[in-house]
């Protein structure tokens, strides 16, 4: 502990010169062969044990240490010939332009290069970046220059052949091209005179521009591409020696063909091939490059590939993180718990564990489950003596570990009811996505949570599964329990509305409990109550004779605060049972004063989740979130208890029009098709008028749409009209609970036009969709229309249409999801550093300005109203009662 | 490059916001304020149409009032930097 601890002030990369590989190596590397006749590893070649050990119980060559303490040591190949590094290609490229071929000067005059000397000394002081940019520009300015002027050498024309090689062009003919090869840039790199790297943003002392030619190769540790034993007993080698056996392989080849002088053409392809492993061997990705392969096909995974990409060293490992006290497991439904609740079956809650601290008011709780031990719960899994040991009871008398138990040590103890975990569901994309919930502890194997925080999540039942997090200390427990619990973010900062309300059952239940129609027995009332856990008188029956009978809005206005005016339309407030204010027949205007839901039905537009400005916003915005949790928790029993009472289901029938309809619909149908054909006949006689900025053809394509389309809305509210009120699939079209008069009136009525990148369809021959049409129709069936309805089922032209209509739906979803998550990705990485300070300054890490105050006016969206600091109505209707 | 007339034409422009150059005092005030060096402002560059219509230097602090849709009136600075 008292070794002086230092702080990094800096990280510099550079190029490893051949000195410096050759003074880290154990050994040179020069046989191919790996391992002898017994198996032993040969001596010089990459199994060196001088790598690293990596047998149990052997000792080191090198450092003398055992398998687990010897970190490995690197060897090197001497290259017979130099190769060209392939990741710096490019930058040997811009060298050799900007540089001169005879003395290796930058292609700029003395007079020059001492003043943009200057300059870029001042940038690099204050503009590091423009610094960078000016350097770029050096190097362009000097790839101009056809004479060195310097020494006067003409200057050639150099060109890049990927990934590689390297001409020069002395005459603009074929045979004036000479290749260079690596020898010879190697030694053009080398007369570059230091200062004048720097001018080109080089920095010579640790990556002189030779050494991006390799003339030395390292071998990495043995410890760093370690050989796998498959379960019959056959050693498998690692990709990375696979491809350094290659190198050597080649090398050694190279080198005996130079010794014995073999000829030009030999050595040439021999020194090609070397180039390939070594570029393959760094990089197995190059564009151009053939991507060297194992014998079963797959491509190697070589150096560049271990550190690229999602599952590469960076992403991958340094910045992925993987936790302890976290589960995962399918999630499933449970209407009982709060909002703010979460099931953990017992399984889990028997691993993951929260540390206490034994004082002598939990004593005899922590030894009641150190007494139980890990296999019963409630039990504990660990205890830490206070001199710091940690004792695992799966292995040693419980009892007696009981009886010492005494206040200074720590029980890791199982989960149970009433802890506060992080409970999570990715994609994570807002803050909603990760919130804190009170345990749980329920049979059964699926975390269980409440279905109001579906929304926030994203979550359904389809076999999604959630991620749980236990935090391990009082201050994240502390910070879990006051920033992240569920009831905290009701309100979100998305559209300063509640995300976490009613959703589907919820909204069909409020919508039958507080109907006008719903009347219910003094047994109802006692059972619905029930259900929310009321305790309290029931109030007067509405109906005092023949039988005592009571309305849903009297139960509702149980949980209300007695101080609360609300007034609103409702979602049913549309077409026919429209209200425009309280004197109105049909309910759909809901007004609470006192805390009494006097008048106007429950749904969407009221208690639903994702909608602004409604009573549920109100009542969690005025009365603190807590209540909002209870209030909904309560209520929301309430509502399933009724259904369930009542039953809540969809039918067949519920989507049968009657004989009138289906005629009433037919003639509309045939009113359209009428109009289609005016429309086709117009065309074709050039009468026409065209959109302006559309060609005839478009225009005629936009009429008949719009045509057809308004005929399915037609034929929809003709539909609409025969459907009972109270039909389940009306109603929970209607309160938004599920579904849309869309869906209905394609039930029920017709399924209308269908459509591919949002026109008619036009796809398939020529002239025509399919054989069964005439060239050139482009009547209404022709392109796709589909005039019958789900109920009465689609003939197989028409199946066709709709199914090319819904895969495009499916290939948009894939393609949206991927990009707009990479989008926000990007946005993320660009915006995670950014912060509001105290003083309502938005600021970048430097402490910077971004914005003078956060979002111009400094309003927290999360507390606002849709945006906006205060709503004066809303002040008003809460003081006087009544809305403006 | 548009003539020098046309220059100038952009601050009669309706969507380009009041641009003036602070006056020392008053920016001394807000660095103070916020507690910044000029360099931790927003940048301009001194090649921007409206910072050569006005006339600013590099070294310049910029006070921009404009509309906006959630404060209505805010105002805010720039520093103008060479380019």
């Amino acid at each position: 502990m008292s070794e002086p601890s230092k702080i990094i002030k800096a990280i510099k990369f550079g190029i490893l010169s051949p000195d410096e590989i050759r003074k880290i190596s154990v050994t040179a590397i020069v046989t191919a062969e790996t391992y002898s006749e017994d198996g032993t590893p040969i001596e010089g070649s990459i199994m060196d044990p001088k790598l690293g050990v990596i047998e149990p119980g052997k000792r080191c060559p090198i450092c003398g240490n055992t398998m687990g303490n010897c970190p490995g040591h690197f060897g090197h190949i001497e290259l017979a010939l130099p190769v060209v590094h392939p990741e710096f290609a490019k930058h040997i490229y811009d060298l050799l332009r900007a540089t001169c071929r005879h003395c290796g000067r930058i292609r700029i005059p003395q007079e020059d290069i001492i003043r943009y000397r200057r300059y870029l000394e001042s940038l690099k002081k204050r503009w590091p970046m423009l610094a960078t940019r000016f350097s770029e520009y050096i190097k362009r300015k000097a790839m101009k220059a056809t004479m060195c002027p310097h020494c006067g050498e003409k200057q050639y024309r150099v060109k890049f052949e990927k990934p590689a090689t390297f001409y020069e062009i002395l005459e603009e003919r074929k045979e004036g091209m000479i290749k260079l090869n690596p020898v010879m840039i190697r030694s053009r790199l080398e007369k570059i005179p230091d200062e004048d790297l720097k001018l080109m943003g080089h920095d010579p002392s640790d990556a002189r521009p030779e050494w991006m030619v390799i003339t030395v190769l390292p071998v990495p540790p043995l410890s760093v591409r370690p050989s796998i034993f498959l379960e019959t007993g056959v050693r498998s080698e690692d990709d990375l020696s696979h491809k350094l056996v290659d190198i050597v392989r080649t090398n050694e080849r190279l080198r005996e063909n130079l010794s014995a002088g073999a000829p030009q053409i030999i050595i040439e392809d021999l020194w090609e091939l070397l180039q390939y492993h070594v570029a393959t061997y760094i990089n197995n990705e190059i564009p151009g490059v053939p991507p060297a392969k194992h014998r079963s096909g797959r491509p190697l995974k070589t150096l560049a590939q271990r550190l690229k990409g999602k599952e590469g060293r960076f992403r991958g490992h340094l910045s992925g993180k993987r936790v302890d006290f976290s589960a995962r497991t399918v999630i499933s439904p449970d209407p009982y718990l709060s909002i703010n609740e979460v099931g953990v079956p017992v399984e889990i809650a028997k691993i993951l564990t929260v540390p206490e601290k034994v004082t002598e008011w939990n004593l005899e709780e922590l030894k009641r489950y150190v007494l139980n031990g890990p296999e019963k719960w409630p039990g504990a899994n660990y205890v830490i003596a206070p001199d710091g040991r940690r004792i695992d009871l799966r292995f040693v008398d419980t009892k007696s570990i009981a009886e010492n138990l005494a206040p200074g040590w720590i029980v890791e103890r199982h989960l149970r009811d009433g802890d506060i975990v992080l409970f999570n569901r990715q994609p994570s994309l807002h803050r909603m996505s990760m919130m804190a919930h009170t345990v749980r502890v329920l049979p059964g194997k699926t975390f269980r949570l409440h279905l109001a925080v579906c929304p926030p999540y994203n979550a359904d039942f389809d076999g999604d599964e959630m991620n749980l997090h236990v935090p391990q200390n009082e201050e994240a427990r502390a910070e879990a329990k006051i920033l992240m619990i569920v009831q905290e973010h009701i309100l979100s900062p998305r559209y300063g509305g509640p995300i976490i309300g009613a959703i589907q059952d919820y909204i069909s239940g409020a919508y039958v409990l507080t109907s006008k129609a719903t009347l219910l027995t003094k047994e109802e009332v006692s059972e619905i109550l029930a259900a929310a856990r009321y305790i309290g008188e029931i109030p007067e029956p509405a109906i005092l004779s023949p039988q005592k009978l009571w309305t849903g809005k009297q139960l509702v206005s149980l949980f209300l605060p007695k101080d609360f005016n609300f007034r609103g339309k409702a979602k049913v407030s549309a077409g026919y049972l429209k209200c425009e204010n309280e004197e109105c027949f049909w309910d759909s205007y809901i007004i609470v004063k006192k805390g009494k839901l006097l008048l106007g039905v429950l749904d969407k537009k009221v208690i639903g989740a994702q909608e602004t400005e409604t009573l549920l916003h109100w009542l969690v915005k005025e009365h603190g979130t807590e209540f909002g949790r209870e209030f909904m928790d309560k209520v929301f029993r309430m509502f399933v208890r009724l259904l369930e009472i009542k039953g809540f289901t969809m039918t067949y029938d519920d989507v049968v029009i009657p004989r009138e309809a289906e005629k009433e619909i037919e003639v509309i149908l045939q009113e359209a098709y009428r109009k289609v054909q005016e429309l086709i006949e117009q065309y074709r006689r050039g009468e026409l008028e065209p959109i302006p900025g559309r060609t005839p053809e478009e225009t005629l394509e936009l009429r008949i749409m719009e045509v057809l389309a308004e005929a399915r809305d037609t034929a929809g509210e003709a539909a609409a009209k025969y459907l009972d009120p109270f039909n389940h699939a009306f109603v929970m079209a209607r309160t938004g609970a599920r579904g849309s008069s869309l869906n209905l009136t394609q039930m029920a009525a017709v399924l209308g036009q269908q459509s591919v990148r949002g026109e008619r369809i036009q796809r398939g021959y020529t002239t025509r969709t399919l054989p069964h049409f005439k060239p050139g129709d482009v009547g209404p069936f022709a392109r796709g229309f589909v005039a019958s309805s789900f109920r009465k089922g689609l003939n197989p032209i028409e199946m066709f249409f709709h199914a090319a209509g819904g895969r495009e739906g499916l290939v948009d979803t894939a393609i949206r999801t991927s990009q707009s998550g990479y989008m926000q990705r990007r946005l993320i990485n660009a915006l995670q550093d950014l912060y509001v300070e105290y003083d309502g300054t938005v600021r970048a890490s430097d402490g910077s300005i971004v914005q003078f105050k956060y979002g111009e006016d400094g309003i927290d969206p999360a507390r606002s109203s849709h945006g906006k600091a205060i709503n004066v109505k809303r002040l008003i209707e809460r003081v006087a009662g009544w809305r403006l | 490059m548009a003539p020098k007339k046309l220059t100038k034409v952009i601050l009669k422009h309706e969507l380009v916001p009041k641009h003036e150059i602070a006056k020392p005092e008053e920016v001394a005030e807000i660095l103070r304020k916020y507690g910044i060096k000029p360099e931790q402002l927003p940048w301009i560059k001194a090649s921007d149409p409206i910072i050569r219509a006005i006339g600013a230097k590099p070294g310049d602090v910029i006070k921009i009032t404009r509309k906006s849709p959630t404060a209505g009136e805010v105002i805010v600075y720039r520093y103008v930097v060479p380019g």
